[in-house]
């Protein structure tokens, strides 16, 4: 029994036959559509998240299945202090498979060493949200018709942004990838990820404050600048409307430049470019629903 | 200083020195009934000085524990007075219990009798993270 918990639980093999099979759930729905009857699946989420959670819920229901669970932990007896190890197990006899969101990082490496089902992590804290990452890989792919020789523009908080962090990991085990990272000096991505990842991989990369790179891109992935994260306001201030893509940042852009968010955003994309036939943002919401679907099908071991 | 040699036990040679103690308590050693002789600050040809544990009972040691602390310590398994065995330690794979994940955020702060394991991500840097949040462990000292 598998569980997915973290983006390199998967193979490379493995990705690619999930993006195949998200490929042919768009093309043929009806071919899909009871393929999960009698199965359950419970998102099990102990902080709200709308639009991770109503994306499996929507999966489910979209392969003929059905939907239990709890969209925060004050509605569950987390709340009376139970063990997220006894929550999973107690879920394993309600449920065929758990989609689990948790504040606390490795919660849902806890719950998949005591279920007896598969466990999806929805997001913890923040250290990893796979399925985020199956998403943007399947938007990438559906766009450009490869995961491989693509130059890559990242930009706003690289440092917190974790979703950021797992699409490098991922794009890093396919071949000729560059990276362009577009940041402040104050949220340059962590050196874990340069080492670890970028050099270890030979993988060639441009740390920049400047759009200086657009023309080159074939991906840009947007990100939000939290307010928050900066040690004064006059800096925020400073740094805001560098980093928000407005029309005229896309001028020198490629024609087929791939826009990305992993959403919500704020200010940082401009409501014009949504209207640009680069910006990708919603159709990454769309394939969210899709690749989750090809994930629960592959999990429950159904063809 | 002369300490009796062993007929049947184990002898944990060429511990760092001032180890021994921290050695002492990870291992349990206090729990047994045997003899245990630790010599601290004895001569080394190699290091200068080095701390000693003589174990005069055939126990089990728990080497994952034993490498990560110290992971030059030699274990010999002593019988009828001679050496039987003789083991160079390496960095275990992962610690279980030894390590304290630090990072409040981790499930390992709130989850009850959850044991803290740390995997060796970087052998040569002798980096070890949490399994849970990835978090790497505090150098030892």
């Amino acid at each position: 029994m598998k569980d997915l918990i973290s983006i390199t639980d998967l193979t490379i093999n493995e990705l690619q036959q999930l993006i195949d099979t998200a490929q042919d759930i768009i093309s043929n729905p009806d071919k899909y559509c009871e393929k999960c009857k009698r199965k359950k699946l419970a998102t099990l989420f102990f902080e709200p998240s709308t639009r991770t959670r109503l994306s499996f819920e929507a999966a489910m229901l979209e392969l003929g299945g059905n939907v239990i669970g709890f969209s925060e932990a004050s509605s569950s007896s987390a709340s009376k202090g139970e063990s997220v190890a006894d929550t999973a197990q107690t879920i394993s006899c309600y449920a065929d498979i758990i989609a689990m969101r948790h504040p606390k990082e490795g919660a849902p490496l806890v719950a998949a060493s005591a279920a007896s089902i598969p466990v999806i992590n929805a997001g913890d804290g923040g250290h990893n949200h796979p399925t985020q990452t199956l998403t943007d890989l399947l938007t990438i792919y559906r766009e450009k018709g490869r995961l491989t020789n693509l130059k890559i523009g990242f930009c706003g908080d690289l440092k917190f942004g974790r979703t950021v962090h797992s699409l490098i990991t991922a794009m890093s085990r396919y071949e000729g990838n560059s990276f362009v990272l577009i940041s402040p000096e104050e949220l340059r991505v962590p050196s874990y990820i340069k080492t670890d990842v970028l050099q270890k991989n030979g993988l060639p990369y441009k740390e920049t404050d400047n759009w200086e790179d657009m023309a080159d891109l074939d991906i840009l992935y947007m990100t939000r600048v939290q307010r928050e994260r900066f040690f004064n306001e006059a800096d925020y201030l400073r740094l805001r409307d560098v980093f928000i893509l407005t029309m005229d940042k896309l001028a020198d852009a490629k024609e087929d430049l791939c826009i990305m968010h992993p959403l919500p955003r704020v200010n940082e994309i401009e409501r014009a470019v949504d209207n640009d036939k680069r910006a990708c943002y919603f159709k990454q919401v769309l394939n969210g629903k899709y690749i989750r679907m090809a994930l629960i099908l592959k999990l429950l071991g159904i063809e | 200083m002369t300490i009796d040699s062993i007929i049947n036990g184990i002898v944990l040679d060429h511990i760092t020195a001032g180890k021994s103690m921290e050695i002492y308590k990870v291992l349990e050693l206090s729990k047994l009934d045997c003899s245990v002789a630790i010599i601290k600050n004895a001569v080394s040809k190699k290091e200068g000085h080095k701390d000693i544990i003589k174990i005069d009972s055939l126990i089990d040691i728990n080497l994952d524990v034993l490498g990560y602390i110290d992971p030059g310590v030699t274990v010999n398994v002593v019988k009828d007075g001679k050496i039987a065995e003789k083991r160079h330690l390496s960095l275990p794979e992962t610690v279980t219990g030894v390590i304290t994940c630090k990072n409040p955020r981790c499930i390992t702060s709130v989850e009850q009798e959850l044991p803290h394991v740390f995997r060796l991500t970087d052998r040569e840097k002798g980096v070890y993270r949490c399994v849970y949040c990835e978090a790497k462990a505090k150098a030892e000292a």
